[in-house]
C-alpha cells in the first residue's frame, strides 16, 4: 500500500473494538477506535476516516443514525455496519440508505477481509484515478525483477501497460527466466492487488487431485471433511490465478479449464450451489504452445482465450550486461538470510561469470551464487567457489578449430545471430566472422 | 537469561520431535534461541459452549501473565479450536509489538477437510503460523507479497499458497526491530 488507509471501529462493546483493532493493525492500517456513536462523531469532526465500520446496536445513538448523519457531514467515506443475525433487516435499511455494505457478528475471517479489500480496492482506484491524470504509472513491488537491459525494460513496459487490464495473459520463456516473478509483478501492479494471486503449480497436480484443488469441496462431501475446503479458482476471487505449467495438463482438465474460463462459474465437490469468482487469468510456460495446438496436443480453443497477451521473457544470454547488477541483487540477498556481512567478488570472476552459458538462466546464476556464499571463504567470491571453470578444463583435448566453432556459435546464439553485437563481442570485424560461419557451416538453431 | 530468545510452551499433547522441529524453523527464520516448555493449564476455563470453540483473547491474557524475562518472546502452542469474540476461528493471534502469541493446529490439519492426513503438510502450516504470530510480536504488520509468511491468510489453503520465510523486505524490517529492541534493553 502506498497510502495507508484509515479505519475507525464504532462499538460498545471493548472486545470487539480490541480484537478489530488488532486485525486491523496487523494489516497496517491506522485504525481508531470510538466506543459510541457520539465519540465517533467528535472524532470526525478534526480527522477524516476512509472506512467507518460502526456496530448498528449502541446505547444512545445506534449505528443507523451515526450513518445518516456521517452523510449529513457530507464526509466521504465508506461505512459498513455491524449486525447480529436479529437485525439483519435493519442492516437491509442501512444499505438502502447508502451503507457500503453490512457484516454480520461474528464474522468469517474470509468474508471481513474480502469486505476490507473490496473497500480499500475502491478507496484505491478513486486516488490512482486522480494521481493517474498527472504522472505515468510506475511500477510497484518488482524488486525482485532485477535489471535494466533493454530486453528487461521492454518486458517491464509490457507488464505496466497490461497491468491496468483484465486481460488473459500468458507468460512464455525457458526455465529460469523468472515468469512467476513476472506474475507477480503484474497481479500487484493490476487494480486487483488487494485480492490474492494464487498460484497453481499444473505440472505438480494429477488429474483426480485437480478437481478438488481447483474448485474445493463443501462440508461432510465425504468422510472426515468437517469444514468446508475453498477451490483456488475462489480463493482468487477478485484476484489473480497464476496457473503455471500450462501445457502440462491433460486434454480433459483442458476441457475444464476452458469452461470455468468462460462462465467464471462452478461447483464445489458436494455442492451444488454455483459459485461465481471474478479472477484474472495468467499463464506460465516454457512450451511452444502454438506448436502444440498445431500437433493437437493442446486445445486451440484454450490457446486463443488464454493467449489474448504474450509476454516473452529472454533468457539470460540476451541480457548479459544485467548479470553484474544481479549477482550484486544475490550476493545481498543470501549474505542478508544468512546473517553475514555482505561479500565481495572480484572484478575477474565477475566478466567470467558474463561469459559463462547459463542453461537454467537466472536460477542457475542464482543458485551458483548461493552455493559460493556457503562455500567461499566469507570475504570474496573467488572463481574456485563457482562451478564453472570444470567447462574448460573438460573440453581441453578438443582441436583450436572445434574450440572456436563452439566459441563462435555460443556468441553467436548468445546475440540471436546478430552478427554486428557478435562480431563486436568477438573483437573481429564482419566479414571476419562471416568468414568463420561459413568455415564451419554454422547455422541458427531451429 | 539476558539475551533475546523465544519460548514455544505447548498445552495438550505434543510430540517431542514435531515441537523440536517447529522450534527449529522459528529459530532459523528469526536467528534467536528458541526453548521449548510444556504447561498445563484447565482449559475448561476457557472453553466457551455457545461456540464449542476455545476464547483466543483469553488464553492470549494467560499466557502473557505466565512469569518470564520482558525480553523473552512467547507463544503458547494449543491443539484446540480457537476464536475471538468477533471472528468465527482463528489459526493464532500475537500482541502487536508485545511479547506473546497463541497458535493452534485445530483447523490446520488436513484431516478436518476430509484429506488424508499429512503430517509434513501439518508441520509447515504450523511452523507458518508460529513464524506469522511471531512477526507481529516484533512489529511486522502483514506483507502483501504472496509468498511472503506474513502475508494474511484466512483459509488454510492460503497458508499453503505462502512459503514459510520472510520476504527480503520483511527480513529487513524484522532485523531493524530486533537491532532496536536489542539497544532498548541495553540501555535500561
Amino acid at each position: 500500500m502506498t497510502t495507508k488507509i484509515s479505519i475507525l471501529i464504532v462499538d460498545d462493546e471493548e472486545s470487539v473494538r480490541d480484537s478489530l483493532y488488532n486485525w486491523f493493525i496487523d494489516d497496517g492500517y491506522l485504525v481508531d477506535r470510538a466506543e459510541n456513536a457520539k465519540q465517533a462523531l467528535s472524532i470526525l469532526e478534526s480527522k477524516n476516516f476512509d472506512i467507518i465500520l460502526a456496530d448498528i446496536k449502541m446505547p444512545g445513538m445506534d449505528g443507523m443514525e451515526l450513518h445518516r448523519r456521517i452523510r449529513s457531514l457530507n464526509k466521504d467515506s465508506i461505512v459498513i455496519i455491524m449486525t447480529a443475525f436479529a437485525s439483519v433487516a435493519t442492516a437491509v435499511q442501512a444499505l438502502k440508505d447508502g451503507a457500503y455494505d453490512y457484516i454480520t457478528k461474528p464474522f468469517d475471517p474470509d468474508d471481513l477481509s474480502h469486505l476490507i479489500r473490496n473497500a480499500a480496492s475502491q478507496i484505491s482506484l478513486k486516488s490512482e484515478n486522480e494521481a493517474l491524470r498527472n504522472k505515468v504509472v510506475s511500477l510497484e513491488n518488482v524488486e525482485d525483477i532485477i535489471g535494466n537491459s533493454q530486453a528487461m525494460i521492454k518486458v517491464l513496459k509490457e507488464v505496466e501497460k497490461v497491468a491496468q487490464s483484465n486481460s488473459p495473459v500468458i507468460i512464455t520463456g525457458e526455465s529460469g527466466t523468472g515468469k512467476e516473478l513476472i506474475a507477480k509483478a503484474i497481479h500487484s501492479n493490476s487494480p486487483r492487488k488487494y485480492f490474492p494471486l494464487v498460484s497453481v503449480h499444473c505440472g505438480a497436480l494429477t488429474e483426480s487431485l485437480l478437481e478438488s484443488e481447483l474448485f474445493g469441496h463443501e462440508k461432510g462431501a465425504f468422510t472426515g471433511a468437517m469444514f468446508n475446503r475453498k477451490g483456488r479458482f475462489e480463493m482468487a476471487d477478485g484476484g489473480t490465478i497464476f496457473l503455471d505449467e500450462i501445457a502440462t495438463i491433460s486434454a480433459k482438465m483442458q476441457v475444464e479449464l476452458l469452461r470455468v474460463l468462460e462462465s467464471k462459474t462452478f461447483v464445489r465437490v458436494g455442492g451444488n450451489k454455483e459459485i461465481t469468482s471474478d479472477f484474472r487469468v495468467i499463464c506460465a510456460t516454457n512450451k511452444d504452445l502454438k506448436k502444440m495446438v498445431e500437433n493437437g496436443t493442446f486445445r486451440e480453443d484454450l490457446f486463443y482465450r488464454l493467449n489474448v497477451v504474450n509476454i516473452i521473457v529472454p533468457p539470460l544470454r540476451e541480457r548479459i550486461e544485467d548479470i553484474p547488477i544481479l549477482v550484486n541483487y544475490f550476493i545481498n540477498k543470501y549474505c542478508t538470510s544468512m546473517s553475514r556481512d555482505i561479500i565481495a567478488i572480484d572484478p575477474g570472476v565477475l566478466k567470467r561469470l558474463g561469459e559463462y552459458d547459463y542453461q537454467g538462466n537466472v536460477r542457475e546464476l542464482e543458485n551458483m551464487i548461493e552455493r559460493a556464499i556457503v562455500i567461499g571463504n566469507d570475504k570474496e567470491i573467488r572463481l574456485k567457489d563457482l562451478p564453472i571453470e570444470k567447462n574448460i578444463i573438460s573440453n581441453s583435448i578438443e582441436s583450436l578449430d572445434d574450440l572456436e566453432k563452439k566459441h563462435v556459435l555460443q556468441i553467436l546464439n548468445r546475440y540471436n545471430w546478430n552478427i554486428s553485437r557478435t562480431a563486436k563481442a568477438l573483437k573481429v570485424d564482419r566479414v571476419t566472422l562471416y568468414n568463420k560461419i561459413k568455415k564451419y557451416g554454422l547455422e541458427p538453431s531451429k | 537469561m539476558n539475551k533475546q530468545s523465544i519460548l514455544l510452551i505447548s498445552h495438550g499433547l505434543f510430540e517431542k520431535d514435531f515441537l523440536e522441529k517447529i522450534a527449529t524453523e522459528v529459530a532459523r527464520e528469526f536467528l534467536l534461541a528458541v526453548n521449548i516448555e510444556e504447561s498445563h493449564i484447565d482449559m475448561s476455563e476457557f472453553y466457551d459452549p455457545n461456540r464449542r470453540q476455545y476464547d483466543g483473547n483469553k488464553l492470549l491474557i494467560e499466557i502473557d501473565s505466565m512469569p518470564s524475562s520482558e525480553i523473552v518472546k512467547k507463544v503458547g502452542l494449543f491443539r484446540v479450536d480457537l476464536f475471538i469474540p468477533i471472528l468465527t476461528y482463528i489459526f493464532g493471534q500475537a500482541a502487536f509489538k508485545g511479547s506473546t502469541g497463541i497458535a493452534s493446529l485445530y483447523r490446520l490439519r488436513n484431516e478436518q477437510y476430509g484429506m488424508k492426513k499429512d503430517d509434513t503438510l501439518l508441520l509447515n502450516r504450523f511452523a507458518k503460523v508460529v513464524i506469522h504470530e511471531l512477526g507481529h510480536t516484533f512489529g511486522l504488520i502483514h506483507c502483501h507479497i504472496p509468498t511472503c509468511v506474513m502475508r494474511s491468510s484466512t483459509y488454510v489453503e492460503d497458508i499453503d499458497q505462502k512459503d514459510i520465510h520472510f520476504c527480503l523486505r520483511c527480513q529487513t524490517e524484522l532485523k531493524r526491530k530486533q537491532m532496536e529492541r536489542k539497544k532498548y534493553y541495553k540501555g535500561k
